[in-house]
């Protein structure tokens, strides 16, 4: 079976995990057009690739980041969210 | 069975990207409705090769929207004479199709269903799980009782057909029709300018062209981005089994949304399996141990006997999704360039009619009417065609 390194609980059969799509930056609902709006709700980057991926261990509720290369399915690096924090402030 | 060219021309009125099922019928139908014969359908790989040739071919119209209902009812009607249209036998069985129904909010879809269905014509009936049970005396009626079924949708028309024939029969139609069918060619670009398109750059040469079509089920974001157009459509590979043959038990299609079942059996024995889409995006048709596990319990539920019969085969398509579980069709902010897209695990049923509506919008530049539904622009609108309910399964 395919095994996920989950930051807090190590490296755990796939099927403990729950994808929840790719990080995304949410735009500011007050200051946004409709328009910018609805290409946030609704619109994804669908090509293959190296993507920063919001995932959770189910058993223990622990949300964390993965990068995977969609194309291979290959995970590249897995980390907790503070550290999305600090890749963001780079 | 089709001519071979040597070479691509340097222009066509239309290009087509993608031969399987659904754009041979697109082109089957430009040249034979429309008159638009100066056509190339170019194909990364082999016709019907990609989903057309995948699926696990079930075709039915019981869907929960009025579009939907009415766009694949239109489809299940043009299903019923294409193998006297073609000349080639699609092996088109109507088996009757029953959605199972585990849960009182289950059954309560399967109501609004039958009831929407019957509004447009539509044979769906609810039916109780005695009458399941004789319609097909091999179930166990209470799934090993942590499961029992409550009821079902019954679909009269619910139908199976010979998958790679229908892109056979589409693609020799056309091109008897005078349409060049291009295999083994890929496109590795688009130009646009000033919002209309120019033409297709492809590993064989240019084509200079102003009317593209794409039909290319999981590949469309990678076209969509050659074009700058953004969409929802996210991929995750859908994977389908086959069993050793055995002897005929199963005539209808069987479906079951809570177990995350449909399996049909073929004229040659062979029980035909699907469940839900794989957890997450992959860009790749690799199988999974996990998937023919959990299938084949599910399986078992509901068939206890199978239990000693052997899997033989296991693949994967890519199936491109939507938000709402409709398709995205029609004309687009391009100028020239249409799609047939979104087709996510609903796909096969609706070759025929997509072939259809598809063919006229490219001709006239409007979209049909049927599938005033699906643009890409109901997004932007928040106009969404719910159809997730309807769905085989629970993806």
């Amino acid at each position: 079976m395919k095994q996920l390194r989950c930051p807090l609980n190590g490296v755990r059969p796939v099927s403990e995990f729950a994808y929840a799509g790719e990080v995304r930056d949410m735009p500011d609902p007050d200051a946004c057009t409709d328009p910018q709006w609805a290409d946030y709700v609704f619109n994804r980057s669908g090509v293959p690739g190296v993507k920063r991926e919001w995932w959770c261990h189910i058993a223990s509720g622990y949300w964390f980041i993965a990068e995977r290369d969609t194309a291979r399915d290959a995970v590249i690096d897995t980390y907790p969210v503070e550290k999305l924090r600090e890749v963001h402030r780079a | 069975m089709f001519r071979r060219h040597e070479r691509l021309r340097d222009s066509y009125d239309v290009v087509i990207i993608g031969g399987g099922g659904h754009g041979l019928a697109a082109a089957y139908y430009l040249a034979r409705d429309h008159g638009v014969r100066n056509i190339a359908v170019i194909e990364k790989g082999y016709i019907g090769g990609g989903n057309t040739g995948r699926n696990t071919t079930i075709i039915r119209s019981n869907y929960l929207t009025p579009e939907g209902v009415q766009f694949y009812d239109e489809s299940v009607r043009l299903w019923q004479d294409l193998s006297a249209d073609f000349d080639l036998n699609l092996f088109y069985s109507t088996r009757g199709h029953f959605t199972l129904a585990h849960t009182d909010a289950s059954m309560r879809t399967m109501r609004w269903r039958a009831e929407v269905n019957k509004h447009y014509g539509v044979k769906s009936e609810v039916v109780d799980a005695a009458y399941v049970k004789n319609a097909l005396p091999m179930i166990d009626i209470e799934c090993g009782g942590h499961a029992p079924v409550l009821g079902a949708l019954y679909h009269a028309p619910g139908a199976i057909a010979r998958h790679d024939a229908v892109a056979w029969g589409y693609g020799r139609g056309a091109d008897q029709r005078g349409v060049e069918i291009h295999q083994e060619t890929e496109v590795t670009g688009i130009d646009v300018e000033a919002g209309r398109i120019k033409g297709v750059r492809t590993t064989r040469g240019y084509i200079s062209t102003s009317k593209v079509l794409c039909a290319v089920a999981g590949f469309t974001p990678r076209l969509l981005e050659m074009v700058g157009l953004r969409s929802p459509i996210y991929i995750h590979p859908l994977q389908a089994m086959v069993s050793e043959p055995i002897k005929p038990w199963l005539d209808p299609i069987i479906v079951s949304g809570s177990l995350h079942v449909y399996v049909s059996q073929t004229a040659r024995g062979e029980l035909v399996m699907g469940s839900t889409l794989d957890p997450y995006e992959v860009h790749q048709t690799r199988s999974t141990l996990d998937f023919t596990e959990t299938l084949s319990a599910h399986m078992l539920d509901l068939f206890p006997f199978l239990s000693e019969v052997k899997i033989v085969r296991q693949w994967a398509g890519l199936a491109d999704m939507t938000p709402d579980f409709a398709p995205i069709m029609g004309t687009t902010p391009i100028e020239g360039f249409y799609l047939d897209a979104g087709w996510g695990t609903w796909g096969f049923k609706a070759t025929p009619v997509c072939g259809k509506t598809m063919s006229h919008t490219v001709a006239t530049g409007r979209n049909h009417p049927l599938i005033a539904g699906f643009g890409l622009d109901r997004f932007a609108r928040f106009e969404l065609t719910g159809e997730k309910g309807a769905a085989s399964v629970g993806h």
